[in-house]
């Protein structure tokens, strides 16, 4: 059986691919799926993939993918593809690479940075190793490891 | 090379050319800030010194650097007496002092607060401690006094001693003598010692492992210098334990007798019990002449962010 056939396909929206099997719970976590979420979504897990080996899917309708979201994303399921679907074609065909800045989208896990403090600032972390990810916060110059951070 | 308008917010944003270029012009300081000619280098221009924490050495070497070139300096220490006591915000307080001023130098107990006051300020500002996290003036005058003491800082043997995890001096020192090629050995109690990423930063950036030990009498035997910070004792849960390894990590004459007869003993003060105070009265000890170059680097930075100095 083709796998498209288990989820019929969205008519418009945004499928994640190739994210690396286990992780497509965490990527819905990032966009937000407990807290209100209004789009239809699906999550397929464990499919099989000739690139690399077993991959999870999402699927949501209706939803454009923001860039801290990509950029989010990036953290936990790098080199998935993001695809862009419009009357059920594949519109827009993007890769999701972690960018070398991260701002705005992650918080600092020190108590002492002062991003937590009462102040007008944005986070910023620069990515100074990809595999294994880790960021040092531009402000507080801590470095931190995924774990820390999602 | 021009640090005209540049911050000084950590060591990491100096290249060892920008470090060189302070030295250099530190070294034209010195007869100016040991009070033997004077200069108007700064005459008309203001230092802010916004001490949202207590500081002798750092707030006091700034003043006299500024008041040495001629310039003069305003600013607080401690709170109680501004508006952030009513809840103001640093932003604010920063782009309301920089109206004031011409140069900022901020000492902050939140990590960062340097960075964000640079952010918020059109004016350089100079970071004169941020929390746990950098203090890159201070930095710069370590490395100067080795420098001063020994003629040069490659192939040295430096020992770092105390508590290597917590001193934000002990974390930026290690890394900016990582960059000039010294030999480092650290020496810390169980659970002080020097955090893993800066570790291997050190490795990472300068392919330098250096050697950690718990052990004082090997880690001073070889050293040319040893650099010592004191245990923070409010960092323990456990005072009697504290106490017990304060005892232990202590420099004592006895201790010194194996050590080269060049040994200089640096310390970036206030010291409370890590060092005897038999040992002040010996030639190794060299951290009160430390202290004084604080100002011929700090008016170095200062004139040099200016475009006082070129």
């Amino acid at each position: 059986m083709k796998e498209e056939l288990r989820v019929r396909k969205i008519k418009d929206g945004t499928v994640i691919d190739h994210i690396k099997a286990g992780k497509g719970i965490k990527v819905l976590n990032i966009l937000g799926v407990e807290n209100g979420f209004a789009n239809v979504t699906a999550l397929l897990m464990n499919v099989t993939s000739k690139r690399v080996g077993k991959k999870d899917i999402v699927k949501i309708e209706n939803k454009a993918l923001r860039k801290e979201e990509v950029d989010k994303i990036a953290l936990i399921a790098p080199n998935a593809t993001w695809n862009v679907i419009k009357d059920f074609k594949v519109t827009e065909k993007n890769r999701i690479e972690l960018p070398d800045k991260l701002e705005g989208i992650l918080k600092c896990p020190n108590p002492k940075c002062v991003t937590n403090m009462n102040e007008p600032v944005r986070s910023k972390f620069k990515v100074e190793e990809k595999e294994p990810v880790k960021l040092r916060c531009m402000y507080c110059e801590r470095l931190f490891g995924l774990k820390d951070m999602l | 090379m021009d640090l005209r308008g540049k911050d000084i917010i950590s060591i990491r944003d100096l290249s060892r050319e920008e470090i060189e270029l302070i030295h250099k012009k530190a070294e034209e300081m010195e007869p100016f800030a040991r009070g033997g000619k004077t200069c108007k280098l700064m005459e008309g221009k203001i230092l802010g010194t916004l001490f949202f924490e207590p500081s002798t050495r750092t707030r006091l070497s700034f003043t006299s650097a500024m008041q040495r070139m001629g310039g003069s300096v305003m600013g607080f220490e401690g709170v109680d007496v501004t508006s952030v006591s009513k809840g103001e915000s640093l932003t604010d307080t920063i782009k309301t002092v920089e109206r004031y001023c011409d140069i900022i130098t901020i000492r902050h107990p939140m990590e960062g607060a340097a960075r964000l006051a640079a952010e918020a300020s059109t004016k350089p500002v100079i970071n004169g401690g941020d929390g746990a996290n950098q203090h890159p003036t201070q930095t710069l005058l370590d490395l100067y006094t080795i420098k001063k003491m020994k003629g040069k800082i490659k192939s040295l043997n430096v020992t770092l001693l105390g508590d290597l995890k917590h001193a934000r001096t002990m974390r930026s020192l290690a890394t900016a003598l990582a960059m000039f090629d010294a030999n480092l050995t650290l020496v810390a109690p169980k659970g002080l010692e020097m955090s893993d990423d800066i570790l291997d930063e050190i490795k990472n950036k300068f392919n330098l492992k250096p050697k950690q030990t718990e052990d004082i009498d090997s880690g001073v035997k070889d050293a040319d210098v040893v650099y010592i910070c004191r245990i923070q004792k409010e960092r323990f849960e456990d005072k009697f334990e504290a106490e017990k390894i304060q005892k232990a990590f202590r420099i004592t004459p006895e201790v010194l007798k194996s050590c080269k007869e060049d040994l200089a003993i640096l310390h970036p003060l206030p010291k409370v019990t890590e060092i005897d105070p038999r040992v002040d009265e010996m030639k190794c000890a060299k951290y009160f002449d430390q202290t004084f170059y604080g100002v011929p680097i700090r008016m170095a930075i200062l004139g040099l962010v200016s475009g006082a100095i070129k």
